[in-house]
């Protein structure tokens, strides 16, 4: 087992326990989709690629007072270090329904009835919070896709590595840890979109835990924001 | 009254108090919110937002370019740059008289013609409703299509028209613009037209920089000064 935490309080990547990894995200870069992101957190590289408002096919799924939101999350075959069946696992299923639920009260679908909103999400390279990555590409691709939006949703995870509560969960501390909660929020309506909890936390490193995945979607907050300021008002966008 | 702007993104509070939202903005409480990407305009007691990206919504009254993608022996489908699917009633072409036993709908319009419409009717609950029965509509015979972002169109037509009528009178090209983003532009003078589709692009692509209208007059050779219309946003 390796070592997740030096007795300077120092983690395995040598970050410290309320950093993020690095997040660089790009707004815009595919040509034929209608709103695109690319984001790379850590070691996380993440397409994301919306289309639509469109006609809904097959025509049975369309809801004639509201529209509705598709979304899939697909890992590629290269992602991680060995081969993974391109099929839709157990796992991307599940990821693809808890984007889906977390992006949709966001969006204002009311807007468009008889239609949908497709999100297509493409994991290039996987490291650990691969889904709290491509919920923040997935909700930059819709706000560049123009698709009316009450918030921006912004994504981090947090968990608990020998015995203590630390921001943004990578891969080995998620593989041997003791517990990883992703949350996504939307920043200035100050509501939680997802909440999901893998390990056993108790109610006081439970308080804890939350308000740090708080602390750090609000950090991604500010990227995503800097990097759609960017794409559209060049830097004289604030 | 003093018109302030800002940049804004989805979720941005633009200000707070009793003010009237208009497009693009949501109330939430007594707090106007944005979303879109785009700049917000605050006006007397309204806000919006102008939005840089996203689809064409049909509204009543808009001048529309369809393109013809079906039929049924009533009514045509027409491709509108938009998420909903034009319908022209046969009537609309044919008179009151119209048959469908008798009257042939391709012999019309058939798959690819372009025509230019007026949106009739539109609501949540159904299609949008196109119609020809005005001046300077119907078929379009000759010209050339292009396709740009529908929320520039309002650039290309610039302050009273200004812009549109600048480059027709130095191309002497005829330009139809439709609300949906597609333009068609006919010219008598290969040269015209080449310049006029120019033009055209160049306003699509430059339409967040101030000074537009003086950089697509010196693209096109015409002379500075009266009638310049600067949006310096």
């Amino acid at each position: 087992m390796t070592q997740l935490m030096n007795e300077n309080g120092i983690r395995c990547d040598g970050r410290k326990v309320d950093q993020l990894r690095n997040v660089s995200i790009k707004v815009g870069i595919l040509k034929n989709a209608d709103g695109s992101a690319y984001i790379e957190f850590g070691q996380n590289k993440i397409l994301a690629g919306v289309f639509g408002p469109r006609d809904v096919h097959p025509k049975h799924m369309a809801n004639q007072d509201r529209g509705i939101l598709r979304c899939r999350y697909h890992m590629s075959p290269f992602s991680v270090t060995e081969r993974k069946n391109p099929a839709p696992s157990r796992r991307e299923i599940e990821i693809s329904k808890v984007i889906k639920e977390a992006l949709q009260p966001a969006v204002l679908l009311k807007d468009f009835p008889r239609t949908v909103i497709d999100v297509f999400i493409e994991v290039l390279q996987a490291d650990g919070g691969s889904r709290c990555a491509a919920l923040d590409a997935a909700s930059i691709a819709l706000a560049d896709a123009g698709i009316p939006m009450r918030d921006l949703v912004s994504a981090c995870a947090a968990g608990k590595v020998a015995d203590q509560i630390v921001l943004d969960v990578n891969n080995e501390e998620d593989q041997e840890g003791q517990a990883d909660m992703p949350i996504a929020i939307m920043p200035n309506l100050g509501k939680v979109t997802l909440m999901q909890l893998d390990g056993i936390l108790t109610p006081a490193e439970y308080k804890t835990c939350l308000q740090t995945a708080i602390g750090g979607c609000k950090q991604i907050y500010e990227i995503q924001r800097k990097a759609l300021m960017e794409k559209y008002f060049g830097n004289g966008g604030q | 009254m003093e018109v302030k702007r800002r940049y804004v993104i989805p979720g941005d509070v633009i200000i707070t108090g009793p003010f009237r939202p208009e497009q693009n903005v949501y109330q939430d409480g007594d707090k106007i919110v944005s979303t879109s990407v785009g700049i917000s305009e605050i006006y007397e007691n309204t806000v919006r937002v102008i939005p840089l990206c996203g689809i064409y919504m049909p509204k009543t009254n808009d001048l529309v370019i369809g393109k013809v993608i079906g039929h049924s022996s009533l009514s045509w489908e027409f491709d509108i740059n938009s998420c909903f699917v034009g319908f022209l009633p046969a009537q609309d072409v044919f008179g009151r008289d119209y048959s469908p036993t008798k009257d042939e709908l391709k012999e019309r319009l058939d798959v690819g013609d372009l025509v230019a419409a007026r949106v009739a009717n539109f609501d949540r609950s159904r299609d949008p409703l196109l119609t020809v029965q005005d001046r300077d509509l119907g078929k379009i015979e000759s010209g050339e299509l292009i396709e740009i972002a529908p929320s520039k169109v309002p650039r290309l037509i610039g302050k009273r028209g200004s812009m549109i009528q600048t480059i027709e009178m130095a191309t002497k090209a005829m330009i139809t613009i439709g609300q949906n983003g597609w333009v068609v532009v006919s010219s008598d003078d290969p040269v015209g037209l080449l310049k006029a589709i120019e033009a055209v692009k160049m306003v699509d692509a430059q339409a967040h920089l101030p000074n537009l209208t003086e950089r697509v007059k010196s693209m096109l050779g015409v002379e500075l000064g009266e009638n310049n219309d600067t949006i310096n946003e």
